[in-house]
């Protein structure tokens, strides 16, 4: 057979084998709004990167007549391309195969990309759209989901891992997003639960749609499993390729610095904070005033917004921001935000980013639900992980810094780089009302007016100890310093810790509180 | 965030004496009130079947009897008097299915 005979025939094989479960498959694919899985990584890599592995590999079924089928590229497409001109490695799910379900071969696919991510230290993303388990391929198919379990803990703090759920996560498989760093997820689209909406109905005798039960809503705004939500998977390609653009490749690299810009004049940091601290702002607005061209990429807008975290650039450099927002919630601590801010410290210092720290709470939320759910557990993780970090730590504080919440939110006792106060600061044991009650009990109680006696030692207090110059003295901050020199007192900060090296004592790993 | 400018919709937090004006989520304001548990009630642990009832209303039973099998998650969890009592109540028959903490017994000492 001549050579140009058998190229048409690999021309020939290739075309059949991309094809999929086949036209009326990928017609029932498109119904339901959903790319196939190559449209899906054609749309979200740089133009003709990608680059496929493994288009021919046959599963290895043989019983319940398994023998018999034909499943193309056993359901998972994978491969390597590019993203902002930085190499990628990328399996998606083909929902048009035999559901997407996980077989032996299907898994072998997927680890044999994950390996490949792994040595060569690139981001891996992981496109999930499938029914689950193969159940005619048994015990394999949990050796499969077990085999990707490993590598998604083996490769966590070494290189990015990114879920997209563009279709059905179901059971055992949702881990493995779950394992990963950032979970993308498109309304309508994703379904992410353990137990589906059948299986309730039948032990519990209640209905609940897959939408209401586990759908991109729900893990965006009520689990906190999902981190960035999007109408439609282009706007999700659109969220991926941003955040890549902020991270860095590696835990050995740098997160790539670009030309730097100023923030927005329409952001004017002396106007954002309300004087008196009973009263809410955005604290996003005070980010956007300090970051480059006040482009600021939120994560977990939706779930525990009582915490704002995202990244930004100060000066062209990536910075992880952590930020109490006393628009909700009062920008109280509690379960979720203890949660939220305490796992994103950690992959910012794993991924070598600047962690910088915008505080003003008024402590942890009072509450029985708290208590009951663990607020001590979980608000421990934020201590745990402050504490941990080596990557320079950077914290300013802007009005209210109160007790517990004071200390956990970057403080110098958990050995942040630089501390920076505002002159509203108000740095104390307590807020004055809650301050003066105990202190001045006799008084206030003996007094013949005692609210107003009240109103006067709380005054008496605000004056004393309600400012940022009690803990100056003590140098548990460094500098009280006028909002308008934030940004630059940043960059300042940013370009002394450049080369911040600091050692603990030898140890396999902590015991973190998770 | 839909309600960043809606001023009208600021709530009052109470946090150690002070009280600040905020707004509250939607998981914040549908939180459980908290019911101190009443011993006198056999509350189902885990939704599941009711298998077997081994006692009947008005039956004084002594501790660690018997009182009725809840199947549940493949496994038959037999549910014990936790004192000497008199059965007051049973709102559940077998077969019923019945979700987390529903009522099954009311006892009396």
């Amino acid at each position: 057979m001549p050579l140009k005979t058998k190229i048409q025939e690999l021309q020939k094989k290739r075309e059949e084998v991309q094809k999929g479960g086949g036209d009326k498959a990928i017609e029932k694919q498109q119904s339901m709004g959903k790319l196939t899985a190559r449209e899906r990584i054609v749309a979200l890599v740089d133009d003709n990167s990608f680059h496929e592995y493994d288009l021919f590999v046959e599963h290895e079924a043989r019983d319940f007549n398994m023998d018999k089928k034909v499943l193309h590229g056993d359901g998972v497409v994978i491969g390597t391309g590019e993203i902002n001109d930085e190499p990628i490695a990328i399996f998606a799910q083909d929902f048009t195969v035999a559901g997407g379900s996980l077989g032996l071969m299907h898994a072998r696919k997927i680890t044999k990309i994950m390996d490949h991510a792994l040595k060569m230290r690139v981001p891996l993303i992981g496109i999930n759209d499938s029914g689950g388990a193969r159940i005619q391929e048994g015990v394999n198919s949990l050796a499969g989901y077990g085999e990707i379990f490993f590598r998604n803990t083996l490769s966590s703090g070494v290189i990015p891992q990114i879920s997209v759920i563009l279709g059905p996560c179901a059971g055992g498989a949702v881990y493995s997003p779950a394992l990963t760093d950032f979970v993308f997820v498109v309304d309508k689209i994703s379904k992410m639960f353990i137990t589906g909406p059948e299986v309730i109905k039948t032990v519990l005798g209640e209905e609940i749609s897959m939408e209401d039960l586990g759908g991109a809503r729900v893990h965006s705004e009520t689990t906190g499993n999902a981190h960035f939500y999007a109408e439609s998977e282009q706007e999700c390609f659109s969220q991926i390729q941003k955040l890549l653009s902020f991270i860095p490749w590696n835990n050995e690299k740098k997160a790539p610095a670009i030309k730097p810009k100023l923030p927005k004049s329409e952001f004017n940091i002396e106007k954002i904070v309300p004087g008196d601290p009973h009263l809410p702002y955005d604290i996003r607005d005070v980010v956007k005033a300090i970051v480059d061209n006040s482009d600021f990429l939120e994560i977990q807008e939706l779930w525990a917004q009582n915490m704002v975290i995202g990244f930004g650039r100060i000066n062209g450099e990536t910075c992880g921001f952590v930020c109490n927002q006393p628009l909700v919630l009062a920008g109280v601590l509690d379960v979720d935000s203890s949660d939220k801010a305490a796992r994103f410290i950690r992959y910012c210092d794993a991924f070598n980013i600047p962690v910088v720290t915008l505080v003003d709470l008024p402590g942890y939320l009072p509450g029985i639900d708290q208590e009951h759910a663990g607020v001590i557990r979980h608000g421990a993780k934020i201590l745990y992980a402050y504490s941990e970090a080596t990557v320079p730590k950077l914290t300013v504080i802007l009005r209210k810094a109160y007790g517990g919440g004071y200390i956990a939110m970057g403080s110098r006792h958990l050995r942040s780089d630089f501390v920076f106060a505002w002159p509203g600061a108000e740095i104390a044991v307590m807020g004055p009302e809650g301050a003066a009650n105990i202190i001045f009990r006799k008084e206030i109680s003996s007094a013949e007016n005692p609210d107003e006696m009240r109103q006067i030692k709380v005054e008496e207090y605000k004056e004393k100890f309600a400012n940022p110059y009690v803990a100056a003295a003590k140098g548990y901050v460094d500098s009280v310093i006028e909002p308008k020199e934030t940004r630059k007192l940043l960059i300042h900060a940013i370009d002394v810790a450049k080369n911040k090296g600091v050692s603990g004592p030898r140890k396999k790993h902590g015991v973190p509180p998770f | 965030m839909k309600n960043k400018d809606s001023k009208d919709k600021y709530q009052t937090l109470v946090v150690q004496g002070t009280e600040y004006k905020t707004l509250f989520t939607r998981k914040y304001e549908n939180r459980k009130k908290w019911v101190k548990p009443n011993e006198k009630e056999i509350i189902s642990f885990i939704p599941g079947t009711i298998k077997k009832i081994f006692v009947k209303k008005g039956q004084n039973v002594k501790k660690d009897e018997p009182i009725l099998i809840l199947t549940a998650m493949k496994m038959d969890n037999t549910i014990y008097a936790p004192f000497d009592c008199t059965i007051s109540e049973m709102t559940v028959n077998v077969g019923d299915i019945l979700p987390k903490g529903h009522k099954m017994v009311i006892l009396e000492n």
